[in-house]
């Protein structure tokens, strides 16, 4: 990388003022507000405040709706990452090998980029509706009794399609760039070699693709971690009894609805650890392991 | 956090703007309601009346969305010091309210400093039970407070050759009609609640006499524990669990049980529990058929049944931390709210309860009962009998979310995770860990 040199010693302070503005005000200073939060028992308005240390953190691993709600995002988000990523790959390749038509489709399957998350949750929950919507009047015909409502499995399937079908877009996008970046002369020697087209994804494409997948692997969990929020909210609210209320919607649901601050705040600090630690392995660890 | 920082912000910088307009001699007083839709066009009617009424005062409305996020939104607030002056506070978050002891102004207190004349016997005591302490002290002012009651389609009743003017009665005589309802292809199903928490719950105890929580239900200190796995409330979930999985019961989903009222209007279901405020919305959609009235089913069998239901909906709450002046309005917007004529007007366009013995004599000198039968049903029903500790209303910390862990619980005997004697003994462990929870934040 190049390096620029600033002749003026505050130039580039007074550059990187703005950002760092607001990065302090709704960052950094909201971070600091929860942990300090996190170590305090409150009542809704904020009258009585005890200092109870550890506990908020202590009460939530020995909450089994806690521990619960980490198994469901782990569920979530992996579920959502293999097929997010897979249906992506998928889509990339397919458009990898068109020649003329290429722009056309890569436009328009990026469009599902730009509908809001909470637009894209309420087309689904739509779409999936038990009373009025096709596709369970489609599983019926098939023999299956399709109830989100109370059945926690299709629930979970109904959030990770609605959290999957927005970001295949951006995955898709960046497996196309990825895919563009190797060299053709490469895959034209394989198959020169005698490799099928099997052999040669396996042994050329995707290795030379592992930034790129790496790289929207933490890109992804970190959005079914957080962005998924609006998804869950317009359809599942979390339930049917817990079966897919994620870590971040739990955040919500204990502090706005149920006013628990403490725990609430617990929780987010929770959730920022494992997004630093995410960063971090990707920062640090991924990064220097795969070969640009 | 991030999110209420934000809106902190907003609402501070909002308020600021509202305080600079605000310098004219009217003194404004801040109403924040969670009434939408036709409600809240009423609402708005109501006070521009007041506003047009007298010139001292200017009552502003604003919409905050639904009832859980305008608490929210005056709870933070409050921690922001910009609280308005009035907040509308569905039912069950009284409990939350008024443990906040620095945070609110009584109404009775309200009243008595402003020397506004108010008279708590002008009430209907099943009303303001709900919101009085136990020395009888009034707390909030009743706007909105409806009961649950039983709607039925009196064409699908006449064609599975039942009488199209007989409600059923009892649980026994719901499961007898949604069988000749089914059998006969009447309808496919026989009945459907809304608000599985509020109807089948808290009032199927309210109305059984059936104690839902230790301490008269929780009125009488935050140290109460829930009871409802009690053995009325569990053959009740067992029985709706049977004509589930026969088909008689549909479930319409958790909270306010969204997908019940297409089932009625659609006549998929013959017979629906809800609230007596969905009166409108009931006459309005069910374009094809009649309908028909009736009080909540009961348990025949269970010894001083039916006792009387509970109310739901929401009472408006004084803040405190603003100025005197705004108090004298408050109190002075209060009397003209309870007033029989404002009163008898939004009662009998919303199907809400009249929450005065005035406002209900008037609206039956108005001849409004005998034009919209049905229309009183719910009055009766909260005034069939006086209310026992049993049934004078709940009062719970943290019942917003213990609402959330009914609903979790129910679904999980709906799926057949459960049955109802574990469902309900789950229900009241998580509950009560939710009540202590509250208790010690509170003591």
């Amino acid at each position: 990388m190049k390096r620029t040199i600033f002749p003026n010693r505050w130039l580039p302070w007074l550059l990187l003022a703005p950002q760092l503005a607001v990065t302090l005000v709704f960052f950094l200073w909201p971070a600091g507000q929860a942990v300090r939060q996190s170590f305090l028992r409150e009542d809704a308005f904020g009258l009585k405040t005890t200092f109870i240390g550890l506990e908020n953190y202590a009460a939530l691993f020995r909450d089994p709706q806690y521990l619960n709600s980490m198994q469901v995002t782990a569920v979530f988000s992996i579920s959502v990452a293999v097929l997010s990523l897979g249906m992506a790959l998928l889509l990339a390749l397919a458009v990898d090998r068109m020649l003329g038509s290429a722009r056309i489709y890569t436009t328009l399957l990026v469009w599902p980029y730009a509908v809001a998350p909470v637009v894209a949750g309420i087309m689904w929950w739509f779409i999936f509706n038990p009373t009025i919507g096709i596709m369970p009047y489609v599983l019926r015909q098939m023999g299956y009794d399709w109830n989100h409502g109370l059945n926690g499995n299709d629930a979970m399937v109904l959030v990770v399609i609605a959290a999957s079908w927005k970001q295949v877009s951006y995955n898709f996008l960046f497996f196309v760039a990825g895919l563009q970046a190797i060299p053709a002369s490469l895959r034209e020697a394989a198959a020169i070699d005698g490799a099928g087209p099997v052999k040669r994804f396996f042994t050329i494409t995707l290795p030379l693709l592992s930034p790129t997948t790496f790289f929207l692997l933490v890109v992804t969990i970190t959005y079914t971690l957080f962005d998924t929020f609006p998804v869950i909210h317009a359809t599942t609210e979390g339930g049917p009894a817990q079966s897919t209320n994620i870590l971040v919607y739990k955040v919500f649901n204990d502090g706005f609805l149920g006013l628990n601050l403490g725990s609430s705040a617990a929780q987010s600090v929770i959730l920022m650890a494992i997004v630093i630690g995410l960063t971090v392995i990707q920062f640090r660890w991924i990064e220097r392991r795969v070969e640009y | 956090m991030i999110r209420t920082t934000i809106r902190t912000v907003t609402v501070s910088s909002l308020a600021l703007i509202a305080s600079l307009s605000a310098a004219q001699a009217k003194t404004e007083i801040q109403w924040w309601h969670a009434m939408g839709g036709e409600l809240g066009t009423k609402l708005e009617e109501i006070v521009a009346g007041y506003n047009a009424s007298q010139e001292e005062y200017t009552v502003i409305p604003s919409f905050k969305g639904t009832y859980p996020e305008t608490m929210t939104a005056a709870i933070a607030a409050f921690r922001a010091n910009e609280q308005p002056a009035i907040v509308q506070v569905f039912e069950v978050g009284t409990g939350t309210m008024m443990a906040a002891k620095g945070a609110i102004y009584p109404v009775y207190e309200l009243m008595a400093d402003m020397g506004e004349p108010f008279d708590p016997a002008d009430y209907l005591s099943s009303v303001v039970g709900y919101y009085t302490d136990t020395e009888g002290n009034m707390l909030s002012m009743p706007f909105n407070s409806s009961t649950p009651i039983l709607y039925y389609n009196k064409d699908v009743f006449e064609k599975a050759g039942l009488d199209r003017d007989t409600a059923p009665k009892t649980w026994a005589e719901v499961e007898e009609f949604g069988t000749k309802i089914m059998d006969s292809g009447a309808a496919p199903c026989g009945f459907t609640t809304g608000w599985i928490s509020w109807v089948q719950l808290e009032n199927l105890s309210a109305w059984h006499n059936q104690p839902i929580g230790t301490l008269e239900n929780g009125f009488g200190g935050i140290e109460t524990e829930l009871t409802v796995n009690g053995p009325v409330q569990v053959k009740h979930w067992e029985n709706l669990k049977t004509w589930q999985d026969s088909g008689l019961f549909q479930y319409g989903g958790p909270t306010g049980g969204n997908d019940a009222p297409p089932k009625f209007y659609a006549q998929e279901c013959a017979i629906y529990m809800n609230s007596s405020a969905s009166r409108a919305g009931v006459v309005a959609n069910a374009k094809d058929f009649e309908v028909g009235y009736g009080m909540l089913p009961y348990y025949d069998d269970v010894e001083g049944a039916p006792q009387n239901s509970i109310i739901g909906g929401a009472t408006l709450w004084v803040l405190q931390g603003r100025d005197e002046a705004e108090y004298k309005g408050v109190a002075d917007f209060f009397s003209y709210l309870s007033s029989a004529e404002v009163q008898a007007d939004w009662h009998q366009f919303s199907g809400y309860l009249p929450i005065t013995q005035a406002a209900w004599d008037l609206s039956k000198e108005q001849g409004f009962y005998e034009a919209n039968p049905g229309s009183d049903v719910s009055i009766q029903q909260m005034t069939l009998n006086t209310p026992t500790e049993n049934s004078k209303g709940l009062r719970f910390g943290n019942y917003v979310q213990i609402r959330t862990i009914i609903d979790e619980e129910f679904q999980a005997l709906l799926s057949g995770q459960k049955d109802a004697q574990g469902a309900l003994d789950d229900l009241v462990s998580r509950g009560n860990v939710l009540i202590r929870e509250f208790e010690a934040a509170n003591k």
